[in-house]
């Protein structure tokens, strides 16, 4: 048998890319579901994850432990959700302005502190080889599985079962469809909505953690090419589900995958466009499922971008 | 706040000699302005927590930003693309539309001007000139009316639309840039052929700042005159206040919508255009600088007033313009302006909070009868 798989070898790379690129998606939009759910949306994720890439990879070279760096990207998005829960419990102010503001604020805030870590090497998130039983390289490298992806499945999964059969999960729709209900209720509104966009700002933490320490796996500026502002596009997307969120993710990880599957076999023009892929696949999806005249269902009833 | 400052007004007896309209107006103005403050005073701490001197800082960014001729020379050329870039935000917002990506906007209309050169460069000096502000206003005007189109006509959020099409419009820059336009003599860095020396935009006699300047002033002049004295400004201010009331009024919402988006875009094409034949001289990557993402953070503090951008887009100029004198002086690191940026936004959108309800100039109002 040769190592020389032909055509295949793209199905092979964007089934791997998919696999690869899809975890920060996973996370983001998983954690931004969370949020939207309890009726506000937080477009300051792509700052989040920025910003969990910088301490994430920060504390892992520290520390020598990228488990470490993790859960230091996941407490730093927790501040970031917990500034804007509480920023947007002031009367009048807007949400989707503030997530711009913050997305702004992280960025800056990110590349400011990351700046003498762009050199240093941090170790990275281990990973779990389920392709050692064949012998094709392509085979193994596609999938050479992390824990972070097996951990975001999981995670869809466990926040779909928890919105749908627990009492924090009803507690969080409730608050998310109808405000007024929710305080008729005896719902602290506001308080479940700060710990909402806590958690999510947490998840996307995670997820900045998984793109400076495992893939690309270095600390950069570049390192986010807004796959925290496409995660909030994907929520809308999958209709606020968690799961629908872990699908629509794997489809965008195999869009983003496109590019560099194609030049792997030698096609190299247009490049960029495969590039803008994933872009375009949002856009088309978030054309393809708005509507002007009826609300979409299932959204949340108090979410402002909806209304 | 409101109401107990009304009523107990009266029976403090207001000795003022503003009529409300006016305190209103003052308090308007005031409000960002603190904001603003507040924002450098939380920035300052911050530096002094790193054990650097926020004066010293503030005294470069005024020495490198206003300090000298040659230093407002350097800002007023930034500012030009900040003010137009800015109204790409503003204009739209008019009628509660929040667009975000204007960066694309100004990245496609210096591509247009670029291939206006490559495709027709025997097109005498003003002529191409003129050719290439249609192409790059078209251009800018398309893509982000387009996102007012999807609004009007699909319900797509305009904000999330907006900022990708910005990230597509940078990969079609980059696929036209190293591909169909470019001049097989840009070696390191692709670019569109080098525009025709007659086309090349000067600058304003004795300011020594391209003409980018003027159009952007006047832009936002012109702004002004639309939103506050026009039926179409008055119109769109209602949209933008209560989209079901406009449209019982029978105001066209949607052809609106439209409207104010596509010239948004096209002022940030623009833009781009004068980067394209004021300062690089050709289109290339170097059009993603950044400007449409500060323009947001311009119109916001403006408050969308085309008059207030003016002044706005000249600080944060000055600010991204010492930002190199910052780095190396300082040893601080080239995001210091954009953390700066975000300070001074976030206290602009909490100031809303208390815009129109914590009324401190009630005291200087004429007694009402």
């Amino acid at each position: 048998m040769t190592d020389d798989i032909g055509l295949w070898g793209v199905p092979l790379a964007i089934l791997g890319g998919a696999i690869r690129v899809s975890t920060p998606f996973i996370f983001v939009s998983v954690g931004e579901c969370l949020t939207e759910r309890s009726g506000r949306i937080n477009l300051g994720l792509e700052g989040t994850l920025v910003f969990g890439a910088m301490s994430g990879y920060a504390v892992a070279y520290h520390t020598g432990s990228p488990w470490l760096g993790t859960l230091a990207a996941a407490f730093a998005g927790l501040l970031f959700g917990l500034l804007h829960g509480f920023i947007c419990k002031l009367p009048r102010v807007n949400d989707i302005a503030i997530g711009i503001a913050l997305m702004i604020f992280g960025t800056g805030l990110a590349f400011f502190f990351g700046k003498p870590y762009v050199q240093p090497v941090a170790p990275d998130l281990p990973a779990i080889p389920l392709g050692f039983w064949s012998s094709l390289p392509q085979v193994q490298a596609a999938l050479n599985i992390n824990v972070l992806f097996i951990a975001g499945i999981a995670l869809a999964f466990a926040a779909s079962w928890m919105l749908k059969n627990t009492r924090i999960g009803l507690t969080i729709r409730v608050v998310g469809d109808s405000a007024d209900a929710a305080r008729a209720l005896g719902i602290n509104v506001n308080r479940v909505r700060l710990w909402s966009t806590a958690a999510g700002g947490a998840l996307a933490g995670i997820g900045g953690a998984y793109l400076s320490l495992y893939y690309p796996g270095s600390w950069n500026e570049g390192i986010s090419s807004g796959q925290g502002l496409m995660a909030v596009a994907l929520v809308i997307f999958a209709r606020w589900s968690p799961v629908n969120c872990l699908y629509a993710s794997l489809l965008f990880g195999g869009a983003g995958a496109l590019g560099p599957a194609l030049q792997s076999v030698g096609v190299s023009s247009g490049y960029y466009l495969f590039y803008a892929a994933p872009y375009a696949l949002t856009l088309g999806l978030l054309v393809a499922t708005s509507s002007r005249t009826r609300a979409m269902p299932s959204a949340p009833g108090e979410l402002s971008i909806i209304k | 706040m409101s109401m107990q400052a009304e009523l107990a007004a009266p029976a403090a007896g207001r000795a003022g000699f503003l009529s409300e309209t006016t305190a209103r107006r003052i308090e308007a103005v005031i409000l960002p302005l603190a904001a603003l403050l507040a924002g450098m005073i939380a920035f300052a701490i911050f530096l002094a927590f790193l054990g650097k001197s926020p004066l010293d800082f503030y005294l470069l960014v005024y020495k490198a930003g206003f300090g000298t001729a040659f230093s407002w020379t350097n800002t007023l050329a930034r500012a030009a693309p900040l003010l137009l870039a800015a109204l790409c935000v503003a204009l739209p917002a008019r009628l509660g539309l929040v667009i975000i990506g204007g960066e694309g906007a100004i990245v496609l209309g210096g591509v247009a001007a670029g291939a206006v050169a490559t495709l027709v460069p025997g097109l005498p000096g003003p002529a191409g000139i003129i050719a290439m502000a249609l192409a790059a206003a078209a251009a800018g005007g398309l893509w982000i009316g387009g996102v007012g189109a999807l609004r009007h006509l699909r319900g797509v959020n305009e904000t999330i639309a907006s900022l990708l099409l910005a990230y597509i419009a940078i990969a079609l820059m980059n696929h036209l840039v190293e591909g169909l336009l470019r001049d097989p003599a840009s070696l390191n860095k692709p670019s569109t052929a080098p525009l025709p020396e007659t086309w090349r935009i000067g600058e304003i006699p004795g300011l020594g700042v391209h003409w980018g300047l003027a159009v952007g002033i006047l832009a936002c002049i012109a702004s002004w005159v639309l939103i506050e004295r026009t039926t179409w400004g008055f119109a769109a201010r209602i949209v933008g206040g209560n989209v079901r009331a406009a449209q019982i009024q029978g105001l066209p919402a949607g052809l609106l919508a439209i409207g104010f988006t596509a010239l948004g875009g096209a002022f940030a094409g623009l833009a781009g255009m004068f980067e394209v034949a004021a300062v690089h001289g050709s289109a290339n990557a170097s059009l993603a600088a950044g400007y449409g993402y500060t323009g947001i953070l311009i119109a916001f503090l403006a408050r969308h007033n085309g008059l207030a951008i003016i002044p706005a887009a000249i600080l944060f100029a000055g600010f991204e313009a010492s930002s190199g004198l910052v780095q190396r002086r300082l040893a601080l690191p080239d995001a210091t302006v954009l953390v700066l940026e975000g300070m001074v936004f976030i206290a602009i959108l909490l100031s809303d909070t208390l815009q129109d309800r914590f009324r401190f100039l009630a005291f200087l109002e004429r007694r009402q009868k």
